[in-house]
């Protein structure tokens, strides 16, 4: 019994799992292919050697960072579906602090410096719908929504018209800032997309932790999220916690953005987030909005999106983000967060 | 004794390891009205919803008539002449009273909705039961009492002979509750059979023909009301002697700092004219003033809604005033935030604990410091050691249980979670509690146990203003009690000139105070 209590946090991302696993047999059947060996490809084209775990590793990354900006919002109550663009203005933030740094900058220096300028591009994309939010009470899914596409169409008309290189649709090469790949350490991984912006992506999960459990804005937070009418008769400014926690959500996505800007191209690139933002809120989901869970989600959806490419051969790629949304469509329905959400969203109505 | 026209055996009902009912056993006469009583969390609603089909009993029989309908649904029970009447009302507000009434089964002229017939029909059924509304009215219009004849009109309209009522009492004020009881008897003198869950006794006794008791899910007794007394009908309840509320009231044990004159106190809170607006409707607030002396409970008195949840809300920081000052001894607050009040010396109960005084989810220890949080920080980092030590020390002095801190506070009866929002509030240094609803939904032990406490925080010299839809409950803490009417406070009066006789008139605005005629 004791143990079950235990375990019942991570049952209802396991059943997700599990339904997703047998929609995906299915699907492979429909192919005529065995799903026995097409799931073993997919591990092994994954997993089973130092490039695909690189590059595992890689997508991981950044889908943390997402996958935490989304869990930070909903544990004050909040759905951050803002993290898509939160991530491109951070990567852009990084480049374009990368790019007015003097070559030769040491990367000591450059480095924390364009990380700051990511940090703040995500954080000033957050706060928007913080500040809206709680000053004229416009609901959040609507303003991070609507915010995702002015946030992009704006980043590709300024790198348009003003940063891009003749033909391409990126900025140039940073000047300094660059974040060193882990083939630098480790020769396995090479030719593999991995950097070492995995520890930023540790060290904000570690923060995450420690602010929501052991801090008073932490304790707040959290109180928001669960009963806001009882937070506020306990003296917190629901408002307030509402724009701190926005804010620092988008930070945190926009620190995701160094994953491709600073430690893979040294560039930005129109549409580098390829809905690495969105996947984030299946990642909170599964992942249930734990940091430590969001951790181990980031890799699972980090699997099967590499995974996609290494089963190619057998079944279309495709599949795979279909298994992708089978596991998303199963997180909606089983997570409980999601199911609170989706009452109260009724219930604001009424 | 008559043939039974409704009977449960032996149910059983679990919501997962919960059992809301293990042994609930009930019989009721045919044309009877019966009493059904217990604590919070005995296992009377479920019992009733069993009755009335919504639920599906895991074991046990329900009879009617004799005839066996186990796991019957709402439709066949409505079919079968069984209604239930909610706590809570399920009426469409922008609908007329006939409208409301004939939703479902509307007459029809063709496609179209035959109006005149559905009025036609209300008025005779209205004419039959001497139950008066008129069927026009939208409901949204209509008095909290008059909604509820609404309620018992819509399940009679369906042809029900044995009404079932889920504390109907809960929401009326006395003179409404009157009516009501005129209104069961004409039921019970044109044949049917009535069912009322109540947690009030003076209720039992003025009303029903039998009562059944029920503690923790089962039934433990079922007497004639004739020969039942609140006191023998409360240890059943609880399961061994209370203080009734009630009681004091009576033998005049009530007797508060009549030694030092009123004045000789000095004030600690002092309300002056203050405005609470609401949007598009005259204020909730319409310039209350009142003072509540250090080593006093006032009280106030009145229906729900007439501004009573406003002021306590506004008093306590929660929201904002259009005018009017607000002195906590002397000093001005009406500036001050909910965490600044708090730090001056206010304390507050909410009247919705489990909206506004915890969260649910967080341990019990957690929301012993909800509204300290600030004071159990060092440096923004909460000094977890601290929090636990403050928790086992409330636990102990509140006797709240389980007593373990970690526990969440959804696990936990509606007693106990009311006394961790107590504990928190009381067991802290404050110069004004404004206790708003302070016992409701709570149990007759945890009610006993919270008087106490108001009590001997009263006689340690704190300030107390009480706000309770319970007028028991204020006449039997209150030293001085005034009554709230439409935003305003209408009268006020000492404890020995206030009883439910005086204050009735004034809490339905049949009579108005003479500083305002």
């Amino acid at each position: 019994m004791n143990v079950l209590r235990r375990l019942a946090p991570i049952l209802a991302p396991l059943l997700a799992l599990l339904i997703a696993a047998v929609v995906g047999d299915a699907l492979i059947l429909t192919f005529g292919q065995s799903p026995a060996a097409v799931y073993r490809l997919l591990v092994d084209g994954t997993l089973g050697n130092a490039y695909g775990i690189g590059q595992v590793i890689y997508k991981a990354t950044t889908l943390a960072c997402t996958g935490m900006a989304v869990a930070l919002g909903l544990r004050a109550g909040l759905f951050n579906i803002g993290a898509e663009g939160q991530l491109a203005m951070g990567g852009f933030a990084a480049a374009v602090v990368g790019l007015l740094l003097p070559v030769g900058t040491p990367a000591l220096l450059a480095v924390p410096v364009c990380l700051a300028g990511a940090a703040l591009g995500g954080a000033a994309v957050g706060a928007v719908p913080g500040v809206l939010k709680a000053r004229f009470g416009a609901h959040e899914v609507i303003v991070t929504i609507m915010l995702n596409f002015i946030v992009l169409a704006f980043l590709n008309w300024i790198v348009a018209t003003r940063l891009h290189v003749p033909e391409q649709l990126h900025t140039p090469d940073i000047r300094a800032g660059a974040i060193g790949r882990l083939a630098g350490a480790f020769p396995a991984f090479h030719g593999s997309a991995a950097n070492w912006t995995i520890l930023v992506a540790l060290a904000a999960a570690g923060f995450m932790a420690w602010h929501l459990f052991r801090t008073r804005q932490g304790y707040e937070l959290r109180a928001v999220g669960l009963q806001p009418a009882a937070a506020e008769s306990g003296g917190v400014h629901v408002g307030r916690v509402w724009l701190r926690t926005m804010t620092l959500a988008g930070a945190i996505a926009g620190l995701g953005g160094t994953n491709f800007v600073l430690g893979y191209k040294q560039y930005y690139e129109e549409g580098f987030a390829a809905g690495a933002g969105f996947i984030g809120i299946a990642v909170a989901l599964v992942g249930r909005n734990h940091p430590v869970g969001v951790l181990l989600a980031s890799l699972l959806f980090a699997v099967l999106s590499q995974g996609g490419l290494a089963v190619n051969a057998v079944v279309p790629k495709q599949m795979v983000d279909v298994l992708t949304a089978v596991v998303i469509i199963a997180v909606a329905v089983t997570v409980p967060e999601m199911q609170r959400l989706v009452r109260g969203a009724h219930g604001a109505n009424r | 004794m008559t043939d039974s026209a409704l009977e449960a055996i032996h149910i059983v009902k679990r919501f997962g390891s919960v059992e809301a009912n293990r042994d609930a056993n009930l019989s009721v006469g045919a044309g009877e009205i019966h009493a059904v009583v217990g604590e919070n969390g005995a296992g009377k609603s479920t019992l009733m919803r069993v009755l009335a089909g919504l639920f599906v009993p895991d074991a046990g029989t329900v009879r009617v008539h004799g005839r066996n309908v186990t796991g019957w649904d709402t439709r066949r029970a409505i079919a079968a002449g069984v209604g239930m009447v909610h706590q809570h009302f399920m009426l469409v507000p922008t609908l007329t009273v006939a409208e409301n009434l004939v939703l479902g089964q509307e007459p029809t002229r063709g496609v179209r909705l035959d109006l005149a017939a559905a009025s036609e029909s209300v008025n005779s059924l209205c004419a039959r039961t001497g139950l008066r509304v008129d069927p026009s009215r939208r409901v949204d219009a209509l008095s909290v009492g008059e909604a509820q004849r609404v309620e018992i009109l819509k399940v009679l309209y369906r042809g029900a002979r044995i009404l079932i009522l889920d504390e109907p009492t809960a929401v009326l004020s006395p003179p409404e509750v009157r009516e009501l009881w005129t209104v069961l008897r004409t039921l019970k003198a044109r044949g049917d059979t009535v069912v009322v869950i109540t947690h009030k006794l003076d209720e039992v006794a003025e009303i029903s023909d039998a009562v059944t008791v029920m503690r923790a899910g089962e039934t433990v007794g079922c007497l004639r009301t004739q020969d039942a007394t609140p006191a023998a009908i409360a240890r059943m309840m609880v399961g061994r002697d209370v203080v009734l509320a009630g009681d004091l009231v009576r033998h005049g044990d009530h007797a508060p700092g009549a030694a030092v004159p009123d004045v000789a106190r000095r004030v600690a809170l002092e309300v002056t004219d203050l405005v609470v607006a609401r949007p598009r409707q005259r204020p909730a607030v319409d310039g209350v003033s009142l003072v509540v002396r250090e080593g006093e409970i006032v009280g106030i008195a009145g229906v729900e809604g007439n501004g009573q949840t406003e002021l306590i809300e506004a008093l306590a920081g929660l929201r904002p005033t259009e005018a009017g000052s607000v002195r906590l001894n002397g000093r001005e607050i009406v500036a001050f935030d909910v965490r600044a009040r708090a730090d001056v010396g206010i304390s507050h109960i909410p009247e919705d604990r489990q909206r506004r005084g915890l969260v649910l989810e967080y341990s019990i220890a957690d929301n012993l410091i909800l509204g300290l949080q600030h004071r159990f920080a060092h440096r923004g980092v909460m000094q977890r050691d601290r929090v636990r030590r403050n928790a086992d020390r409330q636990i102990e002095a509140f006797d709240i249980r389980p007593p373990r801190p970690d526990v969440p506070a959804r696990a936990l009866s509606g007693g106990n979670q009311q006394k961790i929002v107590v504990a928190r509030e009381m067991g802290r240094d404050f110069s004004v509690l404004l206790a708003a609803q302070p016992t409701r939904g709570v149990d007759v032990g945890a009610i006993e146990f919270i008087h106490a406490r108001l009590r001997a925080a009263r006689d340690g010299g704190r300030a107390i203003l009480l706000v309770s839809a319970d007028l028991v409950e204020v006449l039997a803490l209150a030293d001085r009690v005034a009554v709230m009417y439409e935003g305003r406070i209408v009268v006020t009066l000492p404890r020995a000139q206030a009883s439910a006789e005086v204050l009735g008139p004034y809490m339905t605005g049949a009579q108005r105070g003479a500083k305002l005629s």
